[in-house]
């Protein structure tokens, strides 16, 4: 009865000492060639400091450290002071609305900061309907009273919080929900009252997640380049404007760049210590979840109130404030030009998050394949680029493109008699190598939690029946792992949609994308005609911020609730 | 004629260390055989080394004549045509039974592989189930379900880690039966990896024992009980305990119970430490016997009561006795030992003697 399979010559795989296989040379070339960007700011900005680096140390450059350092302190100020108590109360008290606000509150997500910067000038300049309103019940004129001016450091710190404050919110939520009813109720058999559980216990448990949050927050504070341009405050990232586009010194500007690039890492090893210092445990079994507290009297409305308020603030104002907008400017702005802008900045984030995602599926694949320190390390700094600020791995894009541009056409010039022109540098490559440089580790962080849940026995099942490696990816793990790869493609989708400042600097001439036109035409003033391409990106960046919530109300306490 | 499996000098290291050493074992026909060890010895990366996933530093392996590894060089698992059932399963979650079954079949024509499959459920009896995903299936189901994916492609041989573990213990023998019964119908030669000797006992027809990444002895079940080669195989396999005895000047064995009939280990000379293997069922209760010991403890076992003896020296011995022989603790017992195969080791030796050869 045996019937013999027709006889395949055996191919033979080299191991031991010889490890240089196709796999490993594919993942480290792909690990290494994204982190070419933030290698090259580094090496540049090691050259010795030129003429327009010491004016800039003479003049600015302290306006610029002091400034992004006040950003960043405020910014996480903010939020912690807007997340930790609407995530306290959402995670373990019953309130009037508590339900919606859980996953209503992430929701300000969805608009990127330069856009809620926009609107928010638009609603409270001279002309615009608050202070309009106030002349018109007490009768002022101009001369009369002094109103805030959004456009400063205090304004860009408040938008910036308003629109950040859901990654502190999210991650100490899920921290809030694991803490164990058995903690709590020691601590009261303890004797301690409410004020000390929150203080002793609750806050102090929690303290990693919302550390985690924070440093995320302050690195999105610090890469903001489109709210702090529009207000006019001088910061690292817009400083690397000013050196690169007005006084056209690239080594200025990658050692600007580098110099912002410290701060951030300072801030994630920062995050780390103070992770590694505690890092908590429950102990024991998995208990139960504590039993939501109704809160008494009229104390539950003050809790709706701590929660609607950043949600009335982060979206539904700013929100509104575009969909009238967008209701008055879109007979004349939607047009076939605007439809064709808009077709063009989805295919070009469609076809960068696929682009993304397969290389982040190589990457995951190709390290769980071939487990070498090289190859976790190679990974590991094609990562980088997710810490650098868009602004900066746009320089470590274009330099290193530029250089080779000069190269070739050099040496077509002397061989062929002929100019190449640019080659890369100002083409849609330029453009998503850096979207792959910033966003990959997204997608990868997606595809290595979902590869982690997929036990290694899987993998040699199916290649003791047959598949080789790339076939175990395609007939096991992508099936598998289709939730998480759809989630991470969304994910990427909406970041590359909302992406300025890279783009601003990388793109092909004349290309124009839904974030930079608005850009565009909130710089003109024209902030009621921008609100049409922005109301487009608010909308796309809804989908993700709806498939989150959805993770969160399915969440259970002892389960990731983003992965 | 070209032997079957064959494994030789192998040595297997996750440098630094050597997890593997000096293995080297013959299966000579395509029959059942068992891997055979506590946790830790090794045994999983040698399953895995002739599976094709762990390259081999040292020696090589061979099927059917052809090499499979050596240093330097493997054969990838998938051109092996070698089968593995896990010890997690790990059956396929996104496909049904059909789908996990006919998941090795690739290349097979449609209506050839329909028919593979179809004889599969049914060699396994799980027909009815042959749409359901593997989160509907009992633990036992799911077993048939990988045992039937991993004989669906007709592997020559197929490699079993320690699959019935996570069931209990009474499932766990009917199983590991009926699995056998399944190869041999199927004409398929398995090697099982186990630390658990009844199992390995129920399935297997040659059975390894390894301890510590060596092999101890390669051999049947009755040999590995009734001539263990060394000490560790005498200790693992089985109960019982070693007698301390002494070789005396006319070269007989005297011990604390009196002079023995067997042999010492070859080599050894007067005045030489030996120690006996006493297996419980070699000591037999007996109320006329002069030779009088203290009971230290009893166990019930239903039909028997197995007795902790303690010797005057201290020593103990184990003994098997039927259950209405119900003697307390602190009582004296009347025993004799009954043994037809001497096993005696010189001390810190491995050296095995046996007088009597066995009749298996």
């Amino acid at each position: 009865m045996q019937k013999a399979l027709p006889f395949r010559w055996p191919r033979t795989v080299w191991t031991g000492a010889n490890r240089l296989d196709r796999w490993t040379v594919l993942v480290v070339g792909i690990a290494l060639l994204l982190a070419l960007p933030v290698v090259t700011v580094f090496l540049t900005a090691l050259r010795p400091p030129g003429e327009v680096w010491r004016h800039l140390a003479d003049t600015v450059l302290a306006d610029y450290v002091l400034n992004s350092l006040a950003l960043m302190i405020g910014v996480g100020m903010g939020t912690l002071f807007i997340g930790v108590p609407a995530a306290w109360l959402t995670a373990v008290r019953e309130f009037p609305g508590r339900r919606l606000f859980e996953w209503a509150l992430l929701l300000p997500m969805a608009i990127p900061a330069y856009i809620i910067a926009y609107t928010y000038t638009g609603l409270l300049d001279f002309a615009g309907p608050v202070q309009t309103l106030l002349r018109e019940i007490f009768g002022w004129s101009r001369q009369d009273y002094t109103f805030p001016d959004i456009r400063s450091l205090p304004g860009a710190t408040l938008m910036l919080s308003l629109v950040l404050y859901p990654y502190v919110y999210l991650l100490a939520r899920a921290a809030f929900l694991e803490q164990s009813a058995a903690v709590l109720e020691v601590s009261r058999s303890l004797g301690a009252g409410p004020w000390r559980r929150l203080t002793a216990i609750t806050l102090p448990l929690a303290r990693p997640s919302i550390i985690a949050g924070l440093a995320l927050v302050q690195m999105e504070a610090l890469a903001d380049y489109g709210t702090v341009q529009y207000f006019g405050v001088s910061t690292f990232t817009t400083g690397i404007f000013r050196v690169w586009f007005g006084m056209n010194d690239a080594t200025a500007a990658a050692q600007l760049a580098a110099l912002l690039l410290l701060f951030v890492l300072t801030l994630l090893i920062l995050e780390r210590l103070s992770r590694r210092q505690a890092r908590f445990h429950h102990t024991g079994q998995r208990t139960q979840r504590p039993p939501r507290l109704p809160i008494p009297g009229r104390w539950r409305w003050l809790a709706s109130g701590v929660c609607l308020t950043p949600l009335l603030l982060g979206f539904l104002i700013p929100a509104g404030q575009l969909i009238v907008w967008t209701w008055r400017t879109a007979p004349r702005v939607v047009d076939e030009r605007f439809l064709a802008l808009t077709a063009n900045s989805l295919g070009l984030a469609s076809g960068a998050a696929l682009l993304i995602l397969l290389l982040a599926l190589l990457l995951g694949y190709g390290q769980r394949l071939r487990p070498y320190p090289a190859v976790r390390v190679a990974v590991r700094s094609a990562g980088l680029g997710y810490a650098a600020p868009g602004a900066v791995l746009a320089i470590g894009v274009m330099l290193p493109f530029a250089a080779i541009d000069r190269s070739v056409d050099h040496w077509a010039r002397e061989w062929l008699g002929l100019s190449t022109g640019l080659l890369l540098s100002g083409t849609l490559v330029a453009l998503l190598f850096a979207y792959c440089a910033r966003f990959l580790p997204v997608a990868l962080h997606s595809v290595e939690a979902g590869l982690t849940r997929i036990r290694p026995s899987m993998d040699d099942a199916a290649r003791a029946l047959g598949a080789q490696p790339r076939g175990v990816l395609w007939r096991v793990h992508i099936p598998i792992l289709r939730g998480s790869l759809l989630t991470a493609l969304l994910l990427v989708f909406v970041d590359v949609l909302k992406e300025l400042p890279a783009t601003l600097i990388l793109r092909p001439f004349n290309f124009n994308t839904l974030a930079v036109r608005t850009y565009e035409l909130a710089s003109d003033e024209r902030l009621a005609d921008s609100a049409s391409f922005a109301l487009a990106i608010v909308l796309a960046g809804i989908g993700p911020v709806i498939l989150l919530s959805r993770a969160i109300s399915r969440a259970r306490p002892g389960h990731d609730a983003l992965s | 004629m070209t032997p079957f499996l064959e494994l030789t000098d192998l040595d297997i290291a996750y440098p630094p260390r050597k997890v593997i050493r000096e293995v080297s074992f013959t299966m000579h026909c395509a029959g059942i055989g068992c891997l055979l060890g506590p946790s830790g010895c090794g045994k999983t990366t040698l399953l895995r080394a002739i599976a094709g996933f762990e390259p081999v530093e040292q020696g090589s392996i061979r099927l059917e004549g052809a090499e499979l590894s050596r240093p330097g060089w493997m054969l990838p698992p998938e051109r092996r045509r070698i089968g593995l059932m896990f010890q997690d399963l790990a059956l396929f979650p996104h496909l049904t039974v059909t789908d996990n079954i006919a998941f090795g079949l690739r290349g097979w024509k449609a209506a050839e592989r329909r028919a593979r499959v179809a004889d599969l459920l049914r060699l396994v009896g799980l027909t009815d189930l042959a749409q359901r995903y593997p989160h509907q299936l009992s633990g036992g189901q799911q077993q048939r379900v990988a045992l039937a994916r991993a004989l669906a492609p007709r592997p020559r041989l197929l490699l079993l880690d320690e699959p019935f573990s996570s069931l209990d213990v009474t499932l766990r023998e009917d199983l590991a039966r009926e699995v056998r019964s399944i190869l041999l119908r199927e004409g398929a030669a398995g090697l099982l990896v186990s630390h658990d000797q009844f199992e390995a006992f129920t399935f297997a027809d040659e059975i390894g024992v390894l301890e510590n990444g060596r092999l101890r002895q390669w051999d049947t079940a009755y040999h590995l009980y009734h001539q263990p080669a060394d000490r560790f195989v005498a200790d693992f396999i089985g109960q019982g305990i070693l007698l301390p005895g002494q070789v005396g000047d006319d070269g007989r064995v005297h011990t604390e119970l009196g002079i023995v009939t067997g042999m010492p280990p070859a080599g050894c000379v007067a005045g030489d430490d030996v120690e006996i293997l006493v297996r419980p069922d070699d000591v037999i209760h007996d109320d006329a016997s002069p030779l009088q010991v203290e009971v230290a403890e009893r166990a019930f076992r239903g039909a028997e009561f197995l007795y902790t003896l303690k010797l005057s020296s201290g020593a103990r011995l184990l003994c098997l006795a039927p259950s209405h022989h119900n003697h307390p603790p602190g009582r004296r017992i009347g025993i004799r030992l009954d043994i037809d195969h001497w096993v005696m080791f010189r001390r810190n030796r491995t050296v095995t003697c046996v007088e009597a050869p066995p009749v298996p």
